[in-house]
């Protein structure tokens, strides 16, 4: 075990993956000599060499496209997005082209598109979002977002091996916020299993990325005035963990989904609407979506503080629900 | 009486080679022309989109491949994967909508094999650039002296996607071989109103890799053209664009009357061209062929499509139970 950070478990779990696997190689902008952005692939180039870190042109689609190509013909890409704001410009790669081959012609795409999401570090409308919504309605992609440092190293390891392509959300503001015992060994953290991370009998607050420090926040004050929440971190977006959903569902009957993506059209709906479905019967209350206000996402700290989630909103959510 | 011997050619082809495109020319018109049938009947659904006067580049180009190189054909590439060994059998039931070769999930030209190295189109234009970089991107990390092939429209050179491949491709030096297929009508759309080029091959020195034209028309010229690009591309000089000249005497589809917008001139200027005609008086004039061995090829080839055809009509259509199979690779 070693202290790292949750930025330092996603470079070690694709290290490892490369150590291990010749297939698997690294592609973006600015991610070789430089090192990325963030610094999530600084050392790569070094010692991968610049065949297996691959600085490109700034060409989103393109680098998708590329991936995908790359996957057909027996490699194992990791595209990275400079922001994962930018995924938009490979849209089209991958709802058409990445998504349906699978399923049109049968060969197996295994891609991962990696990138920082997420707001909170006043990056502004183009630096600062959640994109999971427009491709958790295409069929074929896979989503994931860890919120800790171990699920961090686990999920990319995960991906990279998993013969489907992935597209994996890393929250920026957690990069150097979350620090944590992590094995140094090899491991993975199944797609498609989502992780409880406290329990509680009163509410259930179901969330992902950096919303799941929120709701442990909010859960532990909650505590102190006798309300028992149970925090389900869904770690995979795509396919969702149902499962334990509807296990916590029906276990405490109330229930709020916390995302930081906008509101109207996020996953937070589709959760609602299962819940719904599936678990009419054990719900006490309505199911309360906690997410952030459907505008761009604003750059001044005043704005953002007003547009985003926090653990007061949530901690007045779960009042009223549990007073419903 | 003369002998019987077969000019040398500058493409450097076999009296046998030759005949050979001369084979895979009439059988890519036989077959979209049977398929033109099928869809009057009903049979072919959707759309069906044709090649006729095209069949030159698709042959041609397939031709000068290796078995080991692979290829991305577009809507109107049937010619290049008769060549590749997609049997007509295989490409009718494919139309048909039946259970092979894709159990009727997309339609036309729309399917691919990663064991046969045929990769699969998607309508939306362009994105083939930059998965066709990728290929030859893995052809290039293992060093292997495989290139990637595969066309686009005029019309596609004005998306975004196309210029990013090219861009991408020429960035990092991969091969790859990119086809402009012109056949000047974008849909309905004329090229003067996509481009002020008078050669779209001119879009390569923007990228600064190999660009040249070629008549579109000609089937060895298209053919020895493409294997100057895939040696280059092979011995590792970076990509090729190619813009083949050539004319769309159908519509964009065969519900499409090209009369009801294409200039009459046009299409008698282009007839006069037909590559097939053009080819067969070629090899007749180089005493290859005569008009008895011409009549032989052709009831060769109407008795493969009936097989072909009797062998699809067998194919069941998809069995609606496996509608949600195979969204993912792994469940």
């Amino acid at each position: 075990m070693a202290v790292m950070t949750y930025l330092e478990a996603i470079r070690q779990g694709m290290w490892e993956e490369m150590e291990r696997d010749e297939r698997v190689f690294l592609l973006g902008e600015d991610i070789g000599v430089y090192g990325g952005a963030f610094k999530v692939t600084a050392g790569f180039y070094d010692h991968f060499g610049k065949d297996r870190v691959i600085d490109t042109p700034i060409a989103e689609a393109a680098i998708v496209g590329a991936a995908m190509g790359a996957a057909l013909n027996g490699m194992r890409p990791i595209a990275e997005m400079q922001f994962i704001d930018f995924i938009s410009c490979a849209f089209e790669q991958l709802t058409n082209m990445v998504a349906s081959t699978h399923w049109r012609w049968g060969a197996r795409v295994p891609m991962v598109v990696r990138g920082p999401c997420g707001g909170g570090v006043h990056g502004g409308p183009f630096h600062s979002q959640n994109m999971e919504a427009y491709f958790f309605h295409t069929p074929g992609l896979k989503i994931v977002e860890p919120a800790t440092a171990y699920d961090a190293k686990g999920l990319i390891k995960a991906a990279v091996r998993d013969d489907d392509p992935v597209l994996y959300f890393e929250h920026k503001y957690l990069y150097r916020r979350i620090k944590e015992d992590v094995p140094e060994k090899d491991y993975i953290v199944p797609i498609g299993k989502g992780a409880l991370r406290r329990e509680g009998g009163d509410v259930s607050v179901i969330t992902y990325g950096s919303m799941v420090h929120v709701a442990l926040e909010a859960a532990a004050e909650m505590e102190k005035e006798g309300v028992g929440v149970e925090v389900i971190d869904l770690r995979t977006l795509l396919p969702l963990d149902e499962e334990m959903v509807l296990t916590s569902a029906a276990k405490t009957g109330k229930i709020v989904v916390l995302h930081e993506d906008r509101l109207r059209g996020g996953i937070g709906g589709e959760i609602a609407a299962i819940i719904g479905e599936k678990a009419f019967e054990y719900l006490d209350g309505p199911v309360v979506r906690v997410a952030s206000l459907d505008t761009p996402v604003p750059y001044s700290p005043a704005l953002e503080e007003v547009y985003m989630p926090n653990t007061a909103k949530l901690k007045t959510a779960i009042k009223d629900l549990v007073a419903y | 009486m003369k002998k019987k011997t077969a000019t040398p050619h500058v493409a450097g082809l076999s009296a046998q080679q030759r005949l050979e495109l001369l084979y895979w020319l009439k059988l890519n018109r036989a077959l979209e022309t049977r398929m033109a049938a099928l869809f009057k009947q009903g049979k072919i659904l959707g759309g069906l989109y044709r090649s006729l006067g095209q069949e030159a580049i698709s042959v041609g180009s397939a031709y000068a491949l290796g078995p080991e190189d692979w290829y991305a054909p577009v809507i109107r590439n049937m010619g290049t994967c008769l060549v590749r060994g997609v049997t007509p059998g295989v490409l009718l039931s494919q139309y048909m909508a039946r259970q092979i070769p894709v159990g009727g999930r997309d339609n036309a030209l729309h399917f691919g094999s990663v064991e046969q190295g045929m990769v699969s189109t998607i309508s939306p234009l362009g994105g083939l650039v930059s998965v066709m970089a990728g290929v030859a991107l893995g052809f290039k990390m293992r060093g292997e002296k495989r290139v990637a092939m595969t066309y686009s429209g005029d019309g596609q050179t004005s998306t975004g996607a196309w210029h990013e491949g090219l861009a991408m491709a020429a960035a990092l030096k991969v091969p790859l071989i990119l086809f402009i297929e012109n056949n000047r009508w974008a849909y309905s759309t004329p090229v003067g109103r996509q481009s002020r080029l008078e050669n779209l091959a001119d879009k390569a020195r923007a990228y600064g890799i190999l660009g040249v034209v070629v008549d579109g028309n000609d089937v060895e010229a298209v053919y020895s053209t493409t294997k100057k690009a895939v040696d280059h591309a092979r011995a590792g000089n970076g990509p090729a664009l190619i813009e083949a000249k050539s004319f769309r005497r159908l519509g964009h589809s065969e519900h499409d009357d090209p009369r009801k917008y294409v200039p009459p001139e046009e299409f008698a200027h282009w007839e006069a061209k037909d590559p097939i005609a053009r080819y067969e008086k070629l090899l007749t004039d180089d005493r290859l062929v005569d008009a008895a061995a011409l009549a032989k090829i052709e009831a060769r080839i109407e008795s493969e499509i009936d097989e072909a055809q009797a062998w699809a009509d067998n194919v069941p259509p998809p069995d609606p139970s496996t509608l949600t199979v195979g969204v993912y690779a792994e469940a």
